[in-house]
Order: C-alpha cells, then structure tokens, then sequence
C-alpha cells in the first residue's frame, strides 16, 4: 500500500508544523501557488510504520550476504555513520569561513594524502561525486591536458569490451568517438588488436585492472608502452581497486590519472543506489586541470584552492566540494584500518574470491577463465546449464533470494554467457561463504530435479518475479488520485 | 584486523582448499615488478573510541555558529524520525535495486518520491535522483538539447542570476560537447532577469534558464519568461528551490504552457547542511519527453501473480545497457537522502511544507525591518524575494564577515567576487530556525562590528596622515 493511499484530508503531523502568528506574505499574487502538491497527510507514527515496514522488504549488507560482482558490498562501520552525525559537522555550512571550517578540512587534506598513497599519484581532487563523475572528470582532463599542447587531433577513446557501461558513456560525455577493443581468450586485453587500434587520433584508453573479467590485467605494463608511445593517456577505473589495494599502485602500473570508488573500497554505504564517492588522482603532467575545489595546507592551517590558483582547471562539478560526508566516512574508515588494515583488505578480499571460486568449480560450475587466478571477483558462466537443463543465470539468481542470499550482477561483462559475477568482500566469513556455496550446490540440484522451481523464483519475497516488459510500455511512473 | 572475521585456522582451510600455501601466492598473477607499493606514509590503525575522541574535536571546531548562510544550501528543521529511519541498515546498506523483487521497499519508495516530486513541479514525471543541483541543471540542458526537435543550434539561455557555482558545473560539463551557454543580464534595480536584454537575444534558442527563487532570493517573472521562451520554440528549464515550490507557483505552471524541464537542490528537504554533501539533485519533466531524461527511474508494474510491485525501467536510455549510446553516464546516484527526503515529505505533508516555507519569508522580511536601523547598511533590489536578500556595505565585507565570526555568527555569503558591478554585497538568508533573539544578536553584533571597523579604519588612517 502507498503512503499516499493512507493519506487523510486534515490529518498531520503538527508537531512538525512550524507555529505562525498569521500566515500574511509579501509576495504578490502572481507568484503564488493555488494547488495542493500531493504529499501525504499523515500522522507521525504512520510514517515511521509506514517506512520501517518497507525498510524490511530490501536485501542489504546489514541483513544478507550481497556478492554483487564490481560492487564491493562490504560491512559499512557503523561508528562512522554515526560520527558523520556529529552536530560540528552537520552544522557547517559549504560557504563557511576557512577559519570556521579547520576540522572538516583537516579530514579531507588528510584524505587526499591517503589517497595518494595507495594509489602511488602525485595529486587527489575528492569532489567528483561518484565513479562515472571521477570519470568524466578524468577524461576532460586528458582532453584538457591533449588541448594544452595543441594536441588538438586527438578524437577517439578506447575501451575494451569488457568496461563498465559508464567508461564509453563518459568518454561520450565528454565529446569523444569510442572505439571497443575486445579481449581474447584468456580475459587480457588483446594487445595485437590494440595495437592496430592505436594512432594519431587516440586521445586515451579506460581501462579497469583487475578487469570487469575478474581477472588481472597482466600486459598492463606493454599497454601503457603502447598508449604512451602513441601519445595517448592511461585512465584507470578505480572500481576493483579493492583487489589491489596496497597491493599495487596504479600509477606504478603506468596510469596517468584514476577515480577511487569511496563506496566500494572505503566502505562508505550505498543507500539503495548511492551516495557514492568518486576522487581523481593523477600523476604529474595531469596535476594543473585537476577539478575544483582542492584542499591545502600551509603552516598547519587548511584553505581551499579553486579557480583563481588553479586556472587550467577542467572546473567545477558540484556546487560546493562533492559528497562532503561520504569523504569524511571514507576518511574515518581509512583511519580505522590504518596502512596494516588497508593491506590486508586486497590479501582476504582475494582470498574469499579464490575460495568460494574453488569451491564452486568443485561442485560442477564452469569459471568463465579457467586457467585465471580470481581477483577479488570471479564469474562462473551457466551457459551449459543453460542448454542441457534450460537454466539461465537469471533462474539461479531468483532462487538465491529465495535462500536469503543477495543474487551477484548478472549477465554482466555482456561477452561472457549467462554469467554470475561474484565478488564476495573480505568481510564475509569462512561460514558465511561454505553456506552460500552449499545452497549452490543446492540449486544446481533443483535445476535437475525440479527446474520450475527455478523458473519462477522467488517464492518467499513480497512480490514474485515482476514484470518488467510491462513497465516499461504502460509506464506508470508517478501515483495518480483516483 | 578490523572487520575481517577469519580466524587462523579458516585461513589455513580455505589456503588449503585453493591449492596455494600462503595468501601472497594468489598475487602471483601480478608481475613482480609493480608488486612493491609502499603506504609506509598512512598511520596505523585506530579503534573506534580513539576515532571519536578525534573526530569530536574536529567536528567542534566547526561547529556552534548560528548560520546566515544560504547561496544553495539552507539550515531548516529535520524531524528526528527522518534520519532515524533512513539510517535503517535496510535502506543504508543496499544498493541500486537491481534485483527487484529484494529491493521493494527502495523500489517503492522512490515510486513514492517520484510523484512528491513531480507534483510538487507541477510536472508529469520525475527521475529518482541526480548527484546534486548543479549537475541536476547540466543534465538538464543535455537534456533539453536532445529533446528539442525544432532547434539545431544548441544555444542555451543562462541568465546570471543563476547560482555562479551552477554556471561554472554546467559550463565544465555541457562544455565538452559544443553547447553554447549565452549570459543574459539582469536589472540592476529589481534584481531579476532583464526582460529587455532577453527580447535582443536573436536567433535559434534551444533552452532558457529560469531560476525561482534566484541566486539574489529574488522571485523572476517566471510567467513572461516562459512565454516568450515558447514563442521562440526554446525549451524552459526550471532551476527552482524545492520547499519555495509549495508556496510558490509550481514550474508546470509558468505561463501559457508550464516549464518542460524543472531540476534543482534537493538538500532543503530533509537533507543536513553537512560541509555541502552528499545532496541530491532532482530532475521533473513532461511526459512527452520522458524517454531523454538521465538517471533511474522507477515504474509501477504487476508480478506473476498480479501483485502490484515496483522496478527500475527505461533501462534502454541507461549506459549498462546503451553504453556509448546513454542519455548520461550516471549510475550510482544519491537513494540515501531521496529516502531522506520522501520521510521528510511525508512528515510535513503539503501543509507543513507551506508553513515552513512561509516562517522562512517571514523572518526573512522581519530581518530586513531590523536592519534598517542599521548605518552603513542597505537592501538593494526592489523585487520580491523568498528568504534571502542582498545588503549593500560601504565598507568590504569580508572583514565584517571575519569579526561577525569572532561573535559566533556566519553573517552570509559575500557575493562581490562573481558580480563586479555589486561592490561589497552580502547575500543573507534567514530560515524558519532563526529567532527573533538570533536576529537581533545579528544586529547588535553587526552594529559593534561596523563601529569597531570604523574606528579602526579611521585611526589607520590617522596614522598614515601621522607617518606623513
């Protein structure tokens, strides 16, 4: 039931309403609104009812295991949500003084610092507010940087197959042509085709590493010798940087500038499809078209660098500084896990991808690279399944949330068939992993035994299987009043 | 190891079920050579209670100051159930709904934003979310680039009453793909957009900006506007303040035909001031051009059964699936505080809201009453406005602002430095937190500081004369 339909004309809750004199305004008629916006009329408890009830119809990190492949759904610490609460940070306004504002800067210089080691880059902007901003703001800036030469030539960005959908969009976003690159057998980039790709046109190339494959990129060092050789940049797509993570910095492997998804490697939460958190850093001959606003440091005291220092900016991306809170978690996660901690995320990250990879390649499943070691993440493909038993990964997927598992991403990399990508995060258990892979094992079972259980999973969530085909051609997308 | 729960021997067991002897084997994919980052530079580890020892000292270094600050983020009251219920693990810690049938209550609640939202724009449809209000209006203008189907030019109208900040996002991002931004100027006398200057803009238009309330708090001719910019066949984007909307005359309302596109800040519902994010931005259009607006969207659809139920749709215009070819590059996006947000909706209600939006105007006028008293001090533009003016000093302000501080008060957003021809000019909001008692420490405070700089100035003049 919609909190709409439990509205009652007059109902409220008035201990929410501020008490007025009288409700005279200086504002003529003209610009006044005469109808009613339709909002709720409500009691207080009927929307605390009303909310924590559907609260409980989601799957989240705090209630399920949640191995969405290239997502990193890792525990969130609770003690930073709440210390992002306290009122000194609430309170600050985005235009406060600098001199009013030397503990939120404090945390973000510190940050940036962070966030240049591991990644092994010269400069950290923290203001993109999600990884496909971090990369928009990557990719203007190799534009930037092509144009500050007068590189001017330069039109085309690579991608291989295998990115994320947001890598060819950005590079779209930001005036380019995009030219896929595909990946051979053994889920390396197939440096021949890359080769033959290459020339005066190519302005960069986005690449993830470990790759969407779950697989790490092992020519990276030969396909930045390409790319540079070419004159062209190296973007790295920090959303599996949880499976390096003070392992191996990406400027080492030969990036010129990256993003860093806060929400996934610094364990800051999602809520239901973001905030996210998406920093750049870059190297060197990047470091002048970095985004603004940046934090500095002189004499123990922190000021902010925008336009007026940095002229060559690529500019601003959000009104003020970014996803100021997310920063400030990711911040305090780092803090937590100091560099031993932060270090041992990428060894049991893999550790937990290899096992639950070995386990289920015991039980019968097909890895999609067989000869590969897993990163932090790894796919099985159903593509057997799927012909002997009419059993897709979308089946598989229903059935786990049958169980009270999280289904991991599905059929994506779009070139693997009927894949699962799994990623299960080092903060998952041994236990956690065995039972996740015994009611696999469970399903396979089913999918012999009785496949339409299968087919129309799920059975114990509050709706069934959901038809999307109808959304999208009766579009129903806001309630009406009857 | 903070938050990872293997004991030795379940590392052992697990080694041993891999086939490897130690967990540094599982790298051995990696080339040697770029196996060897140094982060000897990160501190060690802290527990949780060292944490908040630090964090509590930073966080009162910032804190404690009464706030006149607006210029696109404002401080009102959030009901205590609000964040107590969006901080619920369930809608804390999941993710974009990508399996529907696990994710219904985000599902529907963003079903639920989606119509607050649009109704409140007076619109069709709304998406569920973008980063914050500035991008929301660069995606807006990409947007009415690729919806309007008379204009070829991508010429697009942005007046400087516009947020400055909002210029300078739009401008970093439309930027990259050949859209013209043209400046329209505003009277100097009334604060809003130059009808005048706008009728010598010739040409194809694509779009025209309308900011309600704008960046000076002054209300725009928002009718005459939209009117003109429909008879040059220009789209009109809505860039408008949330909570003013249920007070004032809703974007799909603006003269003969209503806005096509209203995007905005979504922060004054619900959302912290907080250092300025996370925000959301949000994004209503009409339903003829639902297909060209960015970002997730949310539709009503049946199960198996016929049971209602909720799920992300028009995934065709998303770049998962087009990639090259998507509407914007969005994917994650700001679900936590729409959820904010929908409760905060639900807690007021259409009559909370209004309240809330009238005690902001209110005090705003009771304000400017109180500083008449003020010397060296003046309103300038004769327009309406909502909650926030512009003052006029004889004297830079950012040395007032400076000694207001020392008192504990933020005395407002100093605005010279993006409009030249408005010397030593304040923008100051005065919302439905603010006391008469808070608005008159202001006043006395501002009087003792404008003498104190008075007199300082003086002497240093002295001085100088001294020294001659």
């Amino acid at each position: 039931m919609l909190i709409f339909e439990k509205s009652e004309s007059g109902r409220n809750a008035t201990s929410q309403h501020v008490r007025l004199a009288h409700t005279k305004i200086e504002i003529p008629e003209k610009f006044l609104r005469t109808d009613k916006p339709l909002l709720p009329e409500v009691s207080e408890l009927q929307v605390v009812r009303h909310y924590t009830r559907l609260s409980r119809k989601n799957y989240s990190i705090d209630t399920q295991f949640y191995p969405l492949g290239s997502c990193t759904m890792k525990y969130n610490p609770r003690g930073v949500h709440r210390l992002a609460f306290l009122e000194g940070f609430l309170q600050r306004h985005p235009l406060s003084l600098d001199i009013n504002s030397q503990g939120y800067m404090a945390c973000a210089y510190e940050l940036q610092e962070i966030l240049k080691t591991v990644t092994g880059m010269k400069g950290v902007s923290l203001t993109p507010m999600a990884g496909a901003q971090g990369e928009f703001a990557g990719v203007a800036m190799i534009r930037a940087y092509h144009e500050s030469r007068g590189d001017t030539a330069r039109n085309e960005f690579l991608v291989p197959d295998a990115a994320h959908g947001t890598n060819p969009a950005s590079a779209v976003q930001c005036g380019y042509k995009v030219k896929e690159i595909p990946t051979g057998p053994d889920g390396n980039v197939d440096v021949a085709a890359l080769q033959a790709a290459v020339g005066p046109h190519t302005a960069g190339i986005m690449l993830t590493n470990p790759s969407t494959l779950g697989v790490f990129e092992q020519k990276i060092q030969e396909i930045a010798a390409i790319m540079h050789k070419a004159g062209g940049l190296l973007y790295y797509d920090g959303a599996n940087l949880n499976a390096i993570l003070g392992k191996v910095q990406p400027g080492a492997m030969g990036f010129d500038v990256m993003h860093i998804n806060l929400h996934k490697t610094f364990a800051t939460p999602h809520g239901g499809g973001g905030p996210g958190g998406g920093p750049v850093a870059v190297n060197e001959r990047l470091l002048p078209f970095l985004p603004m606003p940046i934090v500095t440091k002189t004499n123990d005291t922190y000021a902010w660098l925008t336009e007026k220092e940095c002229p060559q900016t690529i500019g601003r991306l959000s009104a003020f500084m970014g996803n100021a809170g997310i920063i400030l978690r990711a911040y305090m996660y780092a803090r937590l896990l100091g560099k031993e901690g932060l270090l041992r995320v990428a060894e049991f990250a893999t550790l937990n991808a290899n096992y639950l990879l070995a386990r289920l390649r015991a039980a019968g499943f097909t890895a999609a690279y067989p000869t590969r070691r897993a990163s932090h993440e790894f796919i099985i493909t159903l593509k057997d399944e799927a012909k002997e038993l009419h059993i897709g990964a979308l089946d598989v997927a229903k059935r786990l949330l049958d169980y009270n598992f999280h289904a991991p991403t599905m059929y994506f990399p779009l070139l693997v068939p009927e894949c699962l990508l799994i990623e299960p995060t080092e903060t998952e258990s041994k236990q956690v992993l065995d039972a996740f892979a015994d009611t696999m094992i469970k399903i396979l079972e089913e999918a012999k035994t009785n496949p339409d259980l299968l087919h129309t999973a799920p059975h114990t969530l509050s709706v069934r299987r959901l038809d999307e085909v109808k959304a999208a051609r009766e579009l129903d997308l806001v309630f009406k009043k009857a | 190891m903070p938050f990872i729960p293997h004991t030795q021997q379940d590392t052992e067991e697990m080694l041993s079920t891999i086939g490897v002897a130690n967990i540094e084997n599982l790298f051995d994919e990696i080339p040697d050579t770029l196996r060897h980052a140094n982060i000897e530079a990160i501190p060690s580890g802290i527990t949780e209670m060292e944490l908040t020892r630090l964090m509590k000292e930073r966080a009162k270094r910032d804190g404690g100051m009464t706030c006149f600050i607006g210029a696109g983020a404002y401080e009102h009251h959030i009901p205590a159930a609000v964040w107590e219920i969006a901080s619920r693990g369930e809608f804390l810690t999941a993710y974009t709904p990508y399996q529907a049938e696990a994710s219904q209550g985000t599902l529907q609640l963003l079903y639920e934003y989606q119509t607050m939202m649009a109704s409140l724009m007076g619109l069709d449809v709304s998406n569920a979310s973008l980063y914050d209000g500035a991008s929301a209006l660069a995606e807006a203008v990409l947007m009415a680039v690729r919806a309007n189907k008379f204009s070829k030019s991508q010429r697009v109208l942005m007046p400087r009453t516009v947020h400055p900040f909002y210029r300078e996002v739009v401008a970093t991002i439309v930027g990259q793909q050949n859209i013209e931004l043209i400046e329209v100027p505003f009277d100097l006398a009334s604060g809003c957009t130059s009808m005048e200057a706008l009728k010598k803009i010739s040409g194809d238009i694509t779009a025209l900006i309308i900011p309600q309330p704008n960046f000076f708090g002054v209300l725009e001719d928002v009718d005459a506007l939209t009117d003109w910019a429909h008879a040059q066949k220009a789209l009109v984007i809505a860039v408008v303040n949330p909570l003013a909307m249920s007070l004032l005359k809703a974007p799909g309302h603006w003269g003969s035909n209503g806005a096509d596109i209203a995007c905005g800040e979504g922060q004054p519902l619900g959302v912290p001031l907080a250092s300025g994010g996370p925000y959301y931005g949000f994004l209503c259009c009409k339903q003829d051009i639902v297909r060209q607006l960015p970002g997730r969207i949310v539709g009503r659809t049946v199960d198996q059964e016929g049971k209602e139920g909720f799920v992300l749709t028009l995934q065709a215009r998303e770049q998962h699936i087009r990639r090259a070819k998507a509407t914007s590059n969005i994917c994650t996006n700001q679900g936590l505080l729409v959820t904010a947000s929908t409760i905060y909706m639900s807690l007021l209600g259409p009559e909370g809201l209004r309240l809330s939006a009238i005690a902001c105007h209110q005090n705003t006028c009771l304000f400017r009453e109180k500083l008449k008293k003020v010397e060296g001090v003046k309103k300038i533009f004769s327009g309406a406005f909502f909650h926030e003016i512009v003052l006029q000093f004889s004297q830079p302000v950012d040395n007032v602002l400076e000694e207001l501080a020392k008192f504990n008060i933020q005395g407002g957003y100093a605005i010279s430095q993006f409009y030249s021809e408005l010397e030593n000019c304040l923008l100051v909001c005065v919302t439905e937190t603010k006391t008469e008692f808070d608005m008159d420490e202001y006043v006395a405070k501002l009087q003792i500081v404008l003498r104190h700089l008075n007199s300082t100035e003086k002497k240093a003049a002295l001085n100088c004369e001294e020294g001659n």
